[in-house]
This record gives C-alpha cells, structure tokens and sequence, in this order.
C-alpha cells in the first residue's frame, strides 16, 4: 500500500509533510528524488519525517511516498562480509551504483545481494510442524554455517521444501496454508527480536586482553560500556575486542565515527586472520559505518539496524558480539533531532527519553535460549566519548546505570604510553561473582584469589604513591618499596599489552594465570627473602625479574616462563645462602 | 527569476519571506537592497508559505521592500586550476584586483559525505621538518591534524613553518596549500601573506580571506569554499593538499550566532547541539581515496578559549579529527619554539604513517620511550616542587634531566630550521642515551644494539 501526499516544510534532516496518513516509524520516500526517511512525529494531519539523507534543494510541494512498512532489515545469507551504512545500504555497492566516490543521494540498494545463489540443504521435511524461529535448513554462507529460520510470527506445516541452489528470495519452502518462505526475512530494526528465555550470564568472553580478562572479566550475553575521553586508545582497544574475543560472529557499527578510522577497519578486517580458524576476520563478521559526515538520522538508525542483525544470528544459536563506537555519537543524534523537533529538553539538551533508549536498547543484550531451543548469545561493547572526559555527563551517567562492566580508559595512562590504557582502580566488572564457577573448573581454583591479591597490591600501590609524592619513595621502609616493585612489575608486565605485537596482541587466560602467578610468586620469594635479611637492592635486581618482563613476547611462553621462574628460584637460594 | 518583495521580518541575520513558489532548502538568495547593492544569503527553513533565509553579509541596510531572488540552487564555487595564485574573498570574490575565475566546473560547497568504502586509509609519511611533530605526533597524507592553541603563543608561526617545510620525503608530487582564514584580524592575515609572498609559496596556494571585520556569518561558508577548492585540486588535478584553516574557535562563535538568531536549543555552553555534526562536515572532508592520485590533509587551528581542551570547540574537535598538536603556555614563557607540549598531543594516523619503508625501523620505539621518560621526568618535577633535589633517587634524577634536556634539543629548533626524520631521531637517540640503558624498557634489545649511540661507537 502506497499513499502520496506533498511536503509541507523543510529544515535540516526534519521534513514535514501533509496528506499522508501514516504511523509512527513508517518509512516514508520523500522528494522527487525519492530520500529514503522515518515518520518520527505526527500530529493533525502534518507527519514530521527525519530524513536519513541530506536534504539540499529539496522544496515544499514535492511529492512524499509513505510505504507503510517500519523501517527494516533484510535478513539472510550474505549479511557476513558485508559493509553497510547506518540503513543497511551495502556502501561498496553504492559506490558502484552512484559512480563516485562519495554519498550521493538518492540511490538506494537491498541490503542482500539479489542475484547471489545459495546452495541450500533443508533439515525439515514435508509434513513437519515448524513455528517461529525454527530452523528449516542450512546454507554454507562462509565458513560460519547460516541457518535458516522460520519468521519468528509464522508456523504452520511445511507442505513443499526444496534443495539446491537459490537466490535470498527465492521461495524454498511452502507451508500448508500457502505461506512461502524465503532465505531472506525481514524485521524491524526497533523491535528486538523474540527469544524463550534469557538466561543468566555466567560464562566468560575470553578476549586475551590481560587487563580485560584478568581484572574485569565481562560475560557472554553481557553488556559494557568502555568511556574514553579521546586520545585514550578507545579504538584500539575496541578493534582489539573485534578482532580476539571468542565469539562466532562480530558487528562491528562505526556510528559517528571518523572517516579515516573507518577506512582502517574496512581495510583491516579483511586481511586479519582469525586466529582460530585462520580464515579472514571479515568472513564472520558485519561491518556498518555511519560516519560522522553521514546525515544523521542514519547515524541514530545504525545501532538498531546492527542490533537486529547481531540478535539475529543469535538465534542461529551462535555468540555475537555487538561493538557500537560510539554510542555517544548516537546519542548526540537523537539530541540533534530532538531540538530540530523543538522539543522540551532534557538534561544539557539531551531529549528525556535519552534514558529510556539507552536501557532499551542495552536490555536487548543477553544469553538465551532461542526459539528453536538452541543457545545463543549478544554481548554489547559500547563506547562512550563523555565531552571533556567528564563521566558525569548525561549520556555516561545514564550507560553506567545500565551496563555491568565498565572499562574505564585513561587518558594519562596513554599520555604515558601504557597500553590498553584502562584504569584498573576505575574499572569494575559486577561479574565475577556469577562467573566464579567458571573459573574454578576452567583456569583454576585459585584464580580468583591471585586475582583479589593483585587488585590489592594495586590499590596499595595507590596509596603509597600519595606518600611518596610527599616525601620521595626512599623513605618508604622496604617491604613497601617492594610493593611498589612488585605493584610495577603487576603493571608493567601484566597489564601493558602491545596490540601490535604479534605474540602479545593475545594472551590465553592459562598464560595470564601463569604471568600473575609468576608475578606474585615472585612478590612472596622477595618479602621472604627480605625478611630473611637479603638487602633490597638485590632482591630487585634479581635477573629472573627483567627476563619475566620479556616472557609475555615469547611464542614458547610456558617453556620460557619455567625457565625463568627456574632461574628465580636458584636466584633466591643463592641470595639466601649468602645472608645465612 | 521571481522577485518577491515580501520580507515579513528581520531579525538579527535571518530574514523571513513570504512567498508562493516552492523553495528549496539550502537554495542559494539574493537581496537586492534599494541602493542597489546585493547580498547573498541561505535558506535556513522553507515550508508552504514562508522562508527562512540568513543572509551573509549581514542584514544592515535591509529593510521590508528589498527585493528577495530564489536561485534555485545551492551554492556553489567556481574552480579552475587558475585558483592557484588567488586569494579571494570569504565568499569566494576575487581580493586581489585580478579577474573572476573562468569556471571548469562550478561544485557544491557542501560536498557530499565520501563513501567510507572508497577510502584509503592514510599512510604516507608527510615530514614537516617540525622534531616534536614528525619524531612524536607524526602527520599522514588525508590526516586531520589540529593546533590546538590559545591566544598570544605562536601558533600561526607553526602552521606557516609547516606549510613551508612540509614535503613527502622522496616524491616529487604536486602539491598545493589552500588556506582559510575565518574572523583573523588584518594583521595576521598580512603575516600570513607576507611569508606566503617571501617564500613564493603563493604560486601554489589560493587563499580565501574572511577578516574578523568580515560579516560573522560568511565565516560558515568559508571552509566549505577552501575544501571544495582543496577537494577539486586534490582529485580533479591528482594534487597533494594541504589545507589550513584558522580559526576554527571563530568559525564555531558564528556557529553559535547562528544558532541564537534562530532561537535553538542551545547545547553546552551556548553552543549548538549540532556543532559536532557541523564539524564533521569540515573536518570529514580531509582523507585519501583508492584509485586517485591527490590527498586533502588538514590542518585546523583553533585558540581554546582559556586554555581549556575541554572546552567545547576543543573537545568535539578532538572527537573527529585524528589526534591533535597542543601548544603550550608554559613552554612558550619557558622561551622554547615551537612551543609543542607533546604529553596532550596525539597523532592518531602515526603508527600506520612510521617504521621501516616509510621513515626507521626505530621511529616508534624511540618515540614511545622519550613519551614514558619526558612523562615520567615532567611528573617528578612536582616532587621536586615540594622536597627538593637532593631527595630524589639517582636515577629519578637522571629522568629529571631527560626532560629538561628534552626540552632544549628536542623541542626547541629555529624557525626556518627543517629537521629531516633521520636527524629528528638521531637528537632522540642522544637524548635516550643519557639514561640508564636498562630504563629503556620500551625498546628491545636488538633496537638498541643498532642505533643506541654506545653500541654505534663500538
């Protein structure tokens, strides 16, 4: 059903238009030129629209076209790969559509490609009862297997199946009620999709960040929210999680960001290997940039559009991992639209609803039991970019209340070149607790306490620096001089991870056990040794101390860490002997 | 053409108009005042019935019978290659009595949004002579690259010096620099055109000139006419750009002007809470694309009111561009130039931009090292502030050291002093050597035993 009307008024991406009846988020074509728009407010018989391109030389008059669907995305094999914009126009099409390298308007493109065949196996057979969510076949779409699911509104009973090659929208299966499916389905981008149950998040995703893993763990199905203020290693630390955490699939939605950073990850991805298939990182994973020039109603749609995506494959039954950089960007969006709306603002102009969107919009992470009775996960990373680095902006205030993990990065720890810079006083993890079985059986059972002994030589260490700012770190007595050597040492060699070097970039948890193990080993030979006479001096200077600092480097870590603790070893006996 | 005579109101630079046609939005005006004189001006806001327009050159002189011109179109710049050599107005009107440019084309000054997939991510090496810049924050072809400043420190001295010195080692492309100056007085300007004129750099720059006497609202349009310049010679003419603009923080009051005529919402600060979306055009527009030859490099220059970086224009420049070069107060009355407080500033783009092939193998071992010493040197200044001298360790001391001498050699060079990368790194490994071999921690052995100056002499 389609029904013309005229616009009425223009400013900015808001468009009004008049004789058209619509409903709240229909999509609407708008101008001549056909720009693609949401129906954002409606009142009388005047629909306010928010464009998703720029709107230059577009008049009153000009006709508008509501297509009475909300806005959507085309779900189905081809999504992996794929490199979209905030609305889910395939960007390396558009370039070949419009002839240019740059945005024109006007121009759209199906998010799935519509000649690509698909070889697809059915799992179902004619006569079996399906309902929602259920999955009738499977196509080989990467080397990740795309299962194909039953709308999550439709059941019935399949009357016809095929097998073979098709295109996303093909009819492959007939239920007996006439219904046809295809590969592809569509969903709206605002509704999260259906699931059985949420289940409670209480298995780890291993990133092989030290500092992530080790201190702050954030679970499978878990939301975080790493605030930086620039210049901190947000992204880069952001791609690090792209690139290791142990999930099937990665969305990766660049809202807002930069154009040149963008391009990086578009290039990157495809080169990376993944490092446990050796296969490319892009062949499980979906990209969406929205940059910042990118009009911005497209920037507000793009966590929704990749959110839609990200649960869907959940329901595949894989893990997924959703990275939105930065959801600052995104809330900036909705207040840009807002105040063109003219609407009462909220707090520093933010519309009152930023609150409820957030949560919303972060309540739609979670593990859960899918439909068809699999297990299945979306973690959400969001990045936030508090103005000034102040965290007590509305937009971080309202993420923390929500999200269970929070990385905090520190500009004054990039500043000194330690990378990932993250704060580990700042930063919590309200997981521990619920992972802590986890731990037990999978690393060991005395990880957590290593871990509570490290975070307290840390915050000691915080302590004592307040004194030796005063009074100069020689009037410490010596076992707090050795705290600090050893806090350094937690530092130095535990937390300061090289994303580019090509060992360090990751860290399995059984190594990082080791290294904090080592480290702490070490921290109670010296406070042994120390009490046992041996002078501090030598205690610190110790050989085994330095080669502990280049172990993390090494392809053969565990070998080069018995080595090194070996050597430890007979370091401190020698020491002993020597004072006996 | 209709003229309409039927302007409702006036009200600061916006005019309202009643009229019949339909207008379109961003649609280029012209005001015909009764002595004859026209303005140019913008639609803002266009519905049914009436028409919002801001007017460039401010509204003074208008009045209720002026005659109001729908062009039909947004604005656009005329370009040639004839540009280079130009300096035109901050509307784009030839200052320097020579003719009109003859257009090869005429583009939108808005320029559209590039495809992120046709971008190439930068990665040529751009050395500006400058240690502070090319050893610590170094700048890559299709870069966003700030000043950020305040007033009274010489920041217009490091972008000439830049603009002057800046060459890709080894190439021998075409290159061009489009300078925009937004709300700068008549002095700087001249300063500005001076040096241009004694280095012969004019030959291959255009310069557009809108001087803080010029309206405030022209200041909007006046990066977007350098870009679109910068854009055509960048990919039309397969040029290296470099693009200054200056300044960034006058651009952002005119933003706000704007936003107050039009009664917004303010954001923080007054300011709208659209700048950031605002900057993004501009600062977007720098970058490299595959298959072309040119590039378009900014380098923006903005005076942080207060020498606040968290002030607004500071901070949601930061969120765009790729990194940023701090000048700093303390180092200026310290008598150091150029006056750059590496610890803020950032170069996002280095790391792809350094290494072997494109300036050393060493670059970026040395770089993070002398950052984790000058750091750590800097800090213990405070502990020195409060127990002296004499209570610091050897070996704090030493760092102490490290970072006044960092100061004196590394940061400080002539005016007209162009340092190549090797010479750059050669003063850094200098420096390092003064510290205890064992306190680089951030350089692996083999580094060190290739370009340590104590392991060299052997």
């Amino acid at each position: 059903m389609e029904v013309k009307g005229t616009i009425y008024r223009i400013a900015g991406p808001v468009v009004t238009v008049i004789d058209v009846p619509t409903k709240m988020y229909d999509v609407v074509k708008v101008g001549n030129e056909g720009l693609m728009g949401e129906v954002i407010g409606i009142e009388g018989d005047k629909s306010t629209i928010q464009v998703y391109e720029d709107t230059s030389g577009i008049a009153p008059g000009e006709p508008v076209e509501n297509t009475g669907m909300p806005l959507s995305v085309e779900l189905g094999p081809g999504l992996l790969e794929s490199i979209y914009d905030g609305i889910q126009r395939p960007l390396p099409v558009l370039m070949g559509l419009m002839k240019s390298d740059f945005i024109e308007r006007g121009v759209t493109a199906p998010g799935l490609d519509r000649d690509r065949e698909w070889e697809f196996t059915p799992v179902v057979i004619k006569g079996t009862e399906v309902k929602g969510g259920d999955i009738i076949g499977t196509v080989p779409e990467t080397h990740i297997e795309h299962k194909i699911m039953v709308p999550p509104t439709v059941s019935g009973v399949v009357d016809d199946i095929k097998s073979g090659s098709f295109k996303v929208t093909d009819c492959i299966c007939t239920l007996a009620d006439g219904t046809e499916l295809t590969l592809m389905q569509k969903w709206p981008v605002r509704a999260p999709r259906p699931s059985r149950k949420k289940l409670m998040p209480n298995i780890p995703l291993i990133t092989g960040q030290r500092i992530l893993d080790g201190l702050f763990p954030l679970a499978k199905g878990g939301t975080a929210a790493i605030p930086g203020p620039f210049g901190s290693g947000k992204t880069v630390t952001q791609q690090q999680l792209a690139k290791w955490s142990d999930t099937e699939i990665v969305v990766y939605i660049g809202c807002g960001e930069r154009g040149n950073e963008m391009a990086d990850v578009l290039n990157e991805f495809p080169e990376l290997a993944d490092p446990k298939t050796g296969k490319p990182l892009m062949e499980r994973t979906v990209l969406i940039a929205n940059t910042s020039n990118m009009p911005v109603a497209a920037r507000e749609a793009s966590v929704y559009t990749g959110m839609a995506i990200a649960e869907y494959y959940r329901d595949m039954g894989y893990d997924v991992s959703l990275m939105a950089d930065s959801t600052s960007r995104w809330a900036e969006a909705m207040r840009e639209i807002s105040s063109r709306l003219e609407e009462m603002p909220g707090e520093e102009g933010y519309p009152a609803y930023l609150s409820a969107r957030l949560s919303e919009f972060y309540e739609r992470a979670g593990r859960v039991d899918t439909l068809s009775g699999l297990t299945g996960s979306v973690t959400v990373i969001g990045a936030v970019s508090p103005p000034g680095g102040d965290f007590s902006e509305p937009v971080t205030q309202n993420t923390l209340r929500i999200v269970k993990v929070f990385w905090a990065l520190d500009a004054k720890l990039s500043q000194k070149r330690h990378f990932p810079s993250i704060n580990w006083l700042e930063s919590y993890s309200l997981y521990l607790d619920l992972l802590s079985d986890w731990y037990n059986e999978q690393v060991s059972p005395k990880w957590l306490q290593l871990r509570g002994d490290a975070m307290e030589i840390l915050q000691k260490e915080s302590e004592l620096q307040e004194i030796v700012q005063l009074v100069g770190s020689d009037a410490l007595p010596e076992d707090q001089q050795l705290t600090m050597e050893v806090a350094r040492m937690l530092r130095e060699i535990f937390l300061q991870q090289n994303a580019f070097h090509p060992v360090d970039t990751f860290c399995t948890m059984e190594h990082q056990y080791g290294l904090i193990k080592a480290i702490l080993k070490y921290s109670d030979m010296a406070n042994n040794a120390l009490e046992s006479g041996v002078p501090l001096e030598d205690i610190i200077s110790v050989k085994s101390k330095d080669d502990l600092s280049k172990v993390k480097f090494e392809k053969e870590l565990d070998e080069e860490l018995d080595k090194v603790l070996a050597t430890m070893d007979n370091e401190f006996e020698t020491m002993r002997e020597a004072v006996k | 053409m209709k003229e309409y005579k039927t302007i409702n109101e006036v009200s600061g630079p916006l005019i309202f108009v009643e009229k019949t046609e339909p207008v379109g939005y961003n649609e280029l005006v012209y005001i015909k005042l009764e002595d004859g004189t026209t303005k140019r001006g913008q639609v803002l806001d266009t519905s049914k019935d009436i028409v919002v327009v801001q007017v460039f050159e401010g509204t003074g002189g208008l009045n209720r019978s002026c005659g109001v011109r729908f062009t039909g179109e947004t604005i656009k710049l005329p370009v040639s290659i004839d540009l280079l050599g130009r300096i035109l107005s901050g509307s784009g009107d030839p200052l320097d009595g020579g003719p009109r440019i003859v257009p090869e084309d005429r583009i939108d000054i808005n320029g559209a949004a590039m495809n992120p997939y046709a971008r190439k991510p930068p990665e040529d090496f751009i050395q500006t002579g400058i240690s502070t810049i090319d050893g610590m924050n170094t700048l890559v072809r299709g870069q966003k690259l700030p000043i950020f400043s305040g007033s009274g420190l010489p920041h217009n001295d490091i972008a000439l010096q830049i603009a002057r010195q800046a060459k890709v080692p080894g190439s021998e492309e075409a290159f061009a620099v489009v300078f925009a100056g937004m709300g700068i007085t008549n002095e700087e300007a001249q300063t500005f055109m001076q040096d241009f004129e004694r280095t012969g750099a004019l030959e291959r720059a255009v310069v557009f000139l809108n001087l803080a006497d010029d309206p405030a609202v022209e200041r909007l349009i006046t990066p977007r006419l350098a870009l679109t310049a910068a854009e055509y010679l960048a990919y039309e003419h397969n040029m290296h750009v470099l693009v200054v603009l200056t300044d960034l923080t006058n651009y952002a009051e005119a933003l706000r002007q704007m936003g107050a005529a039009r009664e917004e919402v303010p954001g923080r600060r007054g300011y709208p809470g659209y700048m950031y979306t605002d900057f993004s055009t501009i600062y977007e527009r720098a970058g490299v694309i595959k298959g072309r030859k040119g590039s378009v490099t900014q380098f923006p220059i903005l005076s942080m009111p207060g020498d606040d970086i968290t002030h607004p224009i500071p901070d949601l420049s930061g969120y765009i561009t790729e990194g940023q070069i701090v000048v700093s107060r303390d180092l200026h009355r310290k008598g150091i130039y150029p006056p750059i407080n590496v610890l803020p500033s950032l170069s996002r783009l280095m790391n792809s931009g350094i290494g072997e092939g494109k300036t050393r193998e060493d670059h970026k071992a040395v770089s993070d090292q002398m950052y984790a010493a000058y750091a750590e040197g800097n800090d213990l200044r405070g502990l020195v502030a409060i127990v002296g001298k004499e209570a610091l360790s050897e070996r704090d001391r030493k760092f102490l050291e490290f970072a006044d001498m960092f100061e004196d050699q590394f940061v400080r060079q002539g005016r007209d002093e162009d340092r190549d990368i090797d010479t750059t790194l050669e003063i850094g490994w200098n420096l390092l050597a003064e510290l205890p071999e064992a306190q680089l921690t951030r350089i692996d052995s083999e580094t060190i035993a290739k370009y340590h100056p104590a392991h060299r002499a052997k």
